[in-house]
């Protein structure tokens, strides 16, 4: 588990003080995927070169099972490094070295012995998917393959979180697939707490359990990705979600509809049954005026506009809301129609 | 002096010449490399954005490595006359000039390596530092191995600048091939000897780049396709 406390860092430039990150606290729990998110200048960077060990913050501690390995200097800092694995942004491959090469960089920081390491460069490149490149030099590699030779070097040292600062930001979509199914693979099957900074909000779609969200260096959101989006106003939500569309209810406030709501539905029997289920036992006419459906991680989410016509149209609502739909109701109109 | 000499008396003139000027060379090359590079490293390393930012010391170093260099090296071979007295006993002949050779070559290459090793991707050298790495294990596998082709040609280059110098050198009687040409060829108006002197000159520079281009694309493993 890796959490931050508290982190504030500043830096000087052009004789202006500028605040960097402000405050910022996380928390990571064993084995979870958690994506900080935000647009370029909220201080992703800074927050990964604090957490990779390379930036001292003013102030605040980055603890990896409760040791603050912020405070740490010398040998004792170097031996800390090793428990937080790096891939940093951009191309960070040694040109002179095969992948095989670069993988065992850490091994051979931690003066692991030869035959110990070369059986540990093999498991690495095979849980990447790149057992068959491994003499082969980085510049004959792809971007997708150099960044899973990253990710495999990060992982050498047996570290309990990996820290993957922009992974993406360089590949296309289908190659940037590749990346996240290997950084998903590192928390399944070795148990490692994964932070990925980014500004791809396709992370958090894929991989991500949890998520935070930086702005003007703090973070104004944080929590379970699947507990995010049902929140009303989470700007993950609205960048996760479907839109649903907005025009339609200033057109019709209620219009030919009793009442009109937006739901959430999240997982499966949800997603596939609570609306149809809804009109069935209350008698009740339901459209769908907008939304759809979308896939986070392995859960199906869906956000619909709904309309509903019937003298049984509130108890549907409520019956809804006992079974764990996030119903919000349209905001009454400016005729002020009551909703 | 309108006899030409012959071909034969050349030949005796030039292959002792020859053999001078590669020991002067070679020798003054391994001089300015092994105090050099470890110059050069630290150099890098003590810059601002090295890994040990020294700013002050720095700063010094740094003044004094190029001042060195860009003393022109005729002044630099009469002001270390004195110390080549001290250090081998004499001030002219070839292992004499080794002496200005090295001092020259020193700073020289030192310059030359360190811009070599600024040219290795710093994201290459973090991501070392996040391993856990230490200084002289990052100096050796990341900025020595990953600079390794710039380096073997920053040799290269010091080693034609020595022949330059070393020929300089023979004006004031510092022998190989830069005294053959001036002494014996210039100064006694026999030009069979001084254009043979320079032909080799050249020869033996054109060899020498050939050489460390050879290795310097041996060494570069970043294009070598892999051996499967």
């Amino acid at each position: 588990m890796i959490t931050v406390e508290n982190l504030s860092k500043s830096f000087t430039q052009n004789n202006t003080r500028v605040t960097a990150l402000d405050d910022v606290s996380l928390e990571v729990p064993d084995g979870t995927v958690c994506g900080v998110v935000g647009t370029s200048g909220a201080g992703k960077s800074t927050l990964a070169r604090c957490i990779s060990l390379l930036e001292k913050p003013d102030s605040g501690a980055i603890r990896v099972d409760g040791t603050d390995l912020a405070a740490l200097d010398g040998s004792r800092l170097r031996a800390a490094r090793r428990q937080i694995g790096v891939v940093p942004q951009g191309d960070s491959l040694l040109r002179q070295r095969t992948a095989a090469g670069n993988v065992a960089l850490p091994l051979e920081s931690a003066k692991v012995p030869a035959a110990q390491r070369r059986s540990r460069v093999a498991e690495l490149l095979d849980l990447v998917g790149l057992s068959d490149k491994a003499s082969v030099y980085p510049d004959h590699l792809s971007g997708g393959q150099r960044q899973r030779v990253a990710v495999a070097r990060a992982l050498a040292a047996k570290p309990s979180v990996l820290l993957a600062d922009e992974p993406t930001s360089a590949l296309d979509p289908s190659t940037t697939d590749s990346v996240l199914t290997v950084l998903d693979r590192a928390r399944s099957e070795l148990g490692v707490t994964v932070l990925v900074v980014t500004h791809d909000m396709a992370v958090v779609r894929r991989i991500a359990d949890d998520v935070a969200v930086l702005e003007e260096g703090s973070v104004v959101e944080h929590g379970k990705v699947l507990d995010l989006v049902s929140e009303p106003g989470s700007r993950i939500g609205s960048t996760l979600l479907p839109e649903t569309d907005q025009a339609e209810l200033v057109r019709s406030p209620g219009g030919e509809h009793d009442v009109t709501a937006e739901v959430v539905l999240v997982g499966f029997a949800a997603v596939g049954a609570l609306l149809p289920e809804a009109s069935n036992r209350f008698g009740v006419e339901l459209s769908i005026l907008g939304g759809g459906l979308t896939r986070l991680g392995d859960t199906p989410v869906a956000k619909f506009r709904i309309g509903l016509s019937g003298e049984r149209s509130e108890s549907a609502l409520k019956w809804m809301i006992e079974r764990d739909a996030h119903v919000r109701r349209a905001p009454v109109s400016v005729d002020g129609v009551a909703a | 002096m309108t006899e030409v000499t012959p071909w034969s008396e050349v030949f005796e003139l030039a292959r002792p010449a020859t053999v001078e000027t590669i020991y002067m060379v070679l020798v003054s090359t391994l001089i300015g490399v092994l105090g050099g590079l470890p110059l050069g490293v630290w150099l890098h390393l003590t810059s601002p954005a090295g890994l040990s930012p020294m700013p002050v010391l720095h700063r010094i170093i740094s003044a004094v490595v190029d001042v060195v260099r860009s003393v022109p090296f005729v002044v630099l071979l009469v002001v270390v006359a004195s110390l080549s007295r001290l250090l081998v006993g004499s001030a002219i002949g070839s292992t004499a000039t080794i002496v200005p050779l090295a001092i020259a070559a020193i700073p020289f290459f030192a310059r030359l390596a360190a811009n070599a090793l600024r040219e290795v991707d710093s994201t290459a050298v973090e991501a070392a530092v996040t391993t856990g790495a230490g200084k002289p294990r990052i100096v050796w596998t990341v900025l020595l191995s990953e600079a390794r082709s710039a380096l073997v040609s920053a040799v290269g280059v010091t080693m034609l600048a020595l022949i330059g110098y070393a020929a300089m050198a023979g004006a004031i009687g510092g022998g190989g091939l830069g005294s053959m040409a001036i002494q014996n060829g210039y100064y006694a108006y026999d030009d069979r000897v001084l254009y043979t002197a320079v032909v080799l000159l050249g020869v033996l520079a054109w060899g020498m780049q050939l050489l460390t281009d050879w290795v310097t694309k041996l060494v570069d493993r970043r294009r070598s396709l892999a051996n499967v």
